[in-house]
């Protein structure tokens, strides 16, 4: 399964990659910046992701929300998502608005600081408060996704904090903030823009120059994250314990893992799958179908290409089994795997599920569009992505197992465990207990 | 607002806003119906864009089909035909799947229960054979049924700390009568789950999965004597006729507005539904509705998203919706908003739902809704799953044949009279439900003050609690 691909670099630095096919009247356009939570200076957690939502508000010729509007009005669909270490913008339009969608990237990538005002600020700032109160404080469980990372990568580590930000660094970004931001970050020669689908490439080649090719580099170059490498495990077992208002416990186990991209990567790819993805996977059968002690297990990557990724277990306990169960269950799992090993066939498995997801995906213009991107960002390669398929079949039972050794010990995990909390305000609940003992 | 102009000086001009080139013309995926000599209706679409099909049976087995007093039956029967067959057992027959690398699934909604996967090219074969399999012979192992019913009193419980679900249900339980299965959570309450047997999934299953009144829908690399080869091959010798069963009565609770609190301590947010009973999927004016509702809002550049987020900043999003089902499902706005605006938010939405009745939209307006709406038809569809799923709905709801291919004339057809028409018509704002999840000691008193209608207060368990 290969798509075509065509790549070059403009003289202001911007990366284009192109895939042209005519399967359907649709083209997605991609751009990814090298810019995520992991560049925020100290004081302003969820910055990058607010400045996400400011690129929404206008630039030199847009007024405020019509980006939404105009590719709304041509048929189009739209977003963006921050990561740690990418921002996304993205459309996929009818084909005959290629021009549009590239005009109005353009415009906010060369020119938005013209239409930033303090009201625009204050409202989105109010906007992603309440994002983070629908998706984290308003949510069981919900706050995981921030206290992982700050488990499992050191204080001073740019994947250590909070992507959506805490309240506080929220209310302290100003207009001053995203000026200096847009200047170092959101320049050509820190992004990818790729095209897929239904488009001439002569003529979305004299597109992306009208439009892209008289947007300056940045001035300075761009400032050096702080030092991402880490050792191969944790050294130990981390642990949080944290009572919450959820009806069940909830148990993620993590383990320091090999960067995406790495050889390494694929084996514990292929591991996280014979683990936790389909319904006969270890966890799955194991805990939720013969144990009966979960109602849910899965396991998943982060896929960070710098520094170190995090391989994660996320199991929901059944409502009479407490968190003490939980987590001997899956640890038992964990240690099996270890000590024994997995076999040819539950590798053929986990590769047969993923080859069969990856180009089910490929159907869609804008993740072809978002894989580029991803490819030439961390990579400067956009044709990893045809590669793909070849890493993962290249794995066998004999990497995995080397992985399951060397990673899944107890010197490399790290154990959040959410648990119902108790009724009495005051009375020491089992879980802070717990908690204490464990630091 | 600045617009380029000549360049001056050597500086380069801003090039100019684009504008669009003619559009191409695109079409749905042709598709054959055939039926098989046991009533199976069997619907082909070959798409040989990539090596992938998607094969999707559906039963008229829905939630809306299930005896009285076995809410449930539908999701547990359609759920176990993945614990195993006649032929192997659970684990035996999902690794099957997944060692030709093919995702299977099943589950039921309101209208009908379907099992499909999807899997590429090279794997069509045993895995509609293991798909067939499952359909006709499934076992329902006791212990997996129990387990099964286990599960889904677990995610009832859990639901009384998750604020979205619990609005969602809440929801339908003061919208609906009380005889309506719609006011009953679609897979059943912990009241009826409780209950249901091993023996009530056999029963379920022996009288509604029948091949007349089913369709196996096949989308992909496969030509049309191919699939239809391969249905008859696979589903030609099951036999029997399923019962059409009318709609669920959809009478709502109340013709009055009210307000319903349901209490969520400490809740940082409040969970708000606004809405009424709305309007079953065949109805005559779909489309209108549908063009109305796209401009109140049914897309992020929407009155009420526009209003709630972008002009207030109460929300991080806003919309609305029409639940299309086989019977009256409901019309809902729904939003999350910071506890101390929760009186001003629902006052908003009020507000908008009384404007659209009030006065026509702008051209603006519609020809926003409307080219969105024509525009996006193909990005809908590029995947095998939707288009499969596109497909079982043209039959689970009877549309017509040509439904895809006049689809985007209909939504032209529409003009700011239709829509004001639609919206004067079938939005009711003194019918309203307001249903409010939060915090009742925060929210109780700007809610009232706002005397939006009489205001009932509940507890996570929608047990209304008497005042003293």
């Amino acid at each position: 399964m290969r798509i075509p691909i065509e790549s070059y670099r403009l003289s202001n630095g911007l990366v284009v990659t192109l895939s042209e096919d005519h399967r359907a009247p649709i083209v997605a356009v991609n751009l990814w910046y090298r810019v995520g939570s992991a560049n925020e200076r100290l004081g302003r957690t969820g910055f990058a992701h607010l400045f996400e939502h400011m690129l929404f508000q206008g630039s030199e010729h847009v007024e405020a929300n019509e980006h939404f509007e105009l590719i709304q009005r041509a048929g189009g669909t739209l977003n963006g998502s921050t990561w740690l270490d990418r921002t996304n913008y993205y459309e996929t339009v009818p084909s005959n608005e290629l021009a549009l969608a590239l005009w109005l990237e353009a415009d906010r990538m060369g020119a938005l600081l013209p239409a930033m005002t303090q009201q625009k600020l204050d409202t989105q700032r109010d906007v992603v408060k309440n994002e983070r109160r629908w998706s984290m404080d308003n949510q069981p469980y919900g706050t995981w996704s921030e206290r992982l990372p700050a488990l499992t990568y050191p204080p001073t580590h740019p994947f250590h904090h909070s992507l959506i930000g805490s309240m506080e660094d929220l209310s302290a970004a100003s207009l001053e903030d995203i000026a200096q931001f847009f200047s170092t970050f959101y320049r050509p020669d820190n992004a990818v823009l790729s095209i897929a689908g239904d488009f001439e490439p002569a003529q979305a080649r004299a597109l992306v120059e009208q439009y892209f090719g008289a947007i300056p580099r940045g001035a300075s170059p761009i400032p050096p994250l702080a030092d991402m490498a880490l050792p191969p495990r944790f050294g130990a077992t981390h642990r949080e314990v944290v009572p919450d208002t959820v009806m069940v416990p909830r148990l993620f186990l993590a383990f320091r893992a090999p960067v995406f991209g790495s050889d390494e990567y694929y084996a514990g790819s292929v591991l996280g799958a014979i683990l936790g993805l389909g319904k006969s996977s270890r966890l799955e059968r194991v805990l939720v179908r013969e144990r009966e002690i979960a109602s849910e297990a899965t396991a998943f990557t982060f896929d960070l290409s710098q520094g170190a990724d995090l391989l994660v277990i996320d199991a929901t306990a059944r409502p009479e089994v407490s968190s003490d169960t939980l987590e001997a269950e899956v640890t038992q799992v964990v240690d099996a795997v270890r000590r024994d090993g997995v076999t040819r066939a539950e590798v053929e498995r986990a590769i047969a599920l993923i080859e069969t997801s990856f180009v089910t995906s490929l159907q869609s213009a804008g993740e072809r569009a978002d894989k580029l991107s991803m490819f030439a960002a961390m990579f400067d390669d956009p044709r990893l992505l045809n590669e793909q398929t070849d890493r993962y079949r290249a794995v066998t039972a004999e990497r995995v197992n080397a992985f399951a050794r060397e990673r899944l010990g107890t010197d490399n995990r790290a154990v959040l465990l959410y648990v119902p909390r108790h009724g009495e305000e005051g009375e020491p609940d089992e879980a802070e207990a717990a908690s204490g003992a464990a630091r | 607002m600045k617009h380029a102009s000549i360049a001056l000086g050597g500086k380069a001009a801003a090039p100019p806003r684009p504008a669009a080139a003619a559009p191409k013309p695109y079409r749905f995926p042709r598709f054959e119906i055939v039926t098989l000599d046991n009533g199976l209706r069997v619907i082909v679409a070959p798409v040989r864009t990539l090596p992938v099909v998607t094969a999707l049976l559906l039963v008229d087995a829905g939630a809306s089909t299930e005896p009285a007093g076995r809410d449930g039956v539908a999701n547990l029967t359609a759920r176990g035909l993945l614990e195993g067959t006649m032929h192997r057992d659970g684990n035996a027959l999902t690794e099957q799947f997944e060692r030709l690398g093919a995702s299977v699934f099943s589950g039921a909604d309101w209208d009908t229960a379907n099992a499909g996967v999807t899997v590429l090219r090279e794997h069509v074969e045993p895995a509609i054979a293991l798909l067939g399999e499952l359909a006709l012979t499934p076992s329902f192992p006791e212990r997996d049924i129990a387990r099964l019913r286990a599960e889904r009193l677990a995610d009832l419980l859990q639901m009384r700390t998750e604020p979205r679900g619990l609005a969602d249900e809440m929801f339908a339980r003061f919208v609906y009568d009380p005889f309506s299965r719609y006011a009953r959570p679609e897979e059943g309450g912990s009241d009826t789950v409780s209950t249901l047997t091993r023996d009530d999934v056999r029963r379920f299953y022996t009288e509604r999965y029948r091949p007349r009144g089913s369709t196996f829908v096949l989308v992909g690399d496969v030509s049309v004597d191919e699939g239809v080869s391969i249905a008859t091959r696979t589903f030609g010798g099951w036999d029997g006729v399923v019962s059409p069963i009318a709609p669920p009565a959809d009478a709502p609770a109340r013709r009055t507005r009210a307000v319903h609190l349901v209490r969520k301590e400490d809740a940082p947010q409040s969970e708000l539904r606004v809405g009424h009973v709305g309007l079953p999927r065949r109805h005559p004016e779909y489309f209108r509705v549908m063009v109305m509702n796209a401009v109140l809002g049914g897309l992020f550049s929407s009155r009420i998203n526009l209003n709630l987020r972008e002009a207030h900043a109460y929300t991080y999003g806003a919309f609305s919706g029409f639940a299309w089902r086989r019977g009256a499902g409901p019309f809902v706005v729904s939003t999350a908003v910071e506890n101390d605006v929760t009186a001003d938010a629902a006052r908003e939405i009020l507000l908008e739902i009384d404007r659209i009745r009030a006065a026509p939209i702008s051209a603006d307006e519609l020809s926003l809704a409307t080219s969105y709406l024509g525009g996006v038809f193909p990005i809908k569809y590029e995947t095998t799953d939707a288009i499969a799923r596109a497909l079982a709905a043209l039959a689970a709801y009877d549309l017509p044949v040509d439904y895809f291919d006049t689809y985007r004339d209909a939504v032209r057809a529409v003009s700011t009279a239709d829509v004001l028409d639609a919206a004067q018509r079938y939005l009711h704002p003194d019918a309203l439900q307001v249903v409010v999840v939060g915090d009742a000691s925060q929210i109780r008193a700007p809610l009232a003050a706002m005397e939006l209608g009489p205001m009932l207060e509940y507890g996570a368990d929608g047990v209304e609690i008497s005042k003293d």
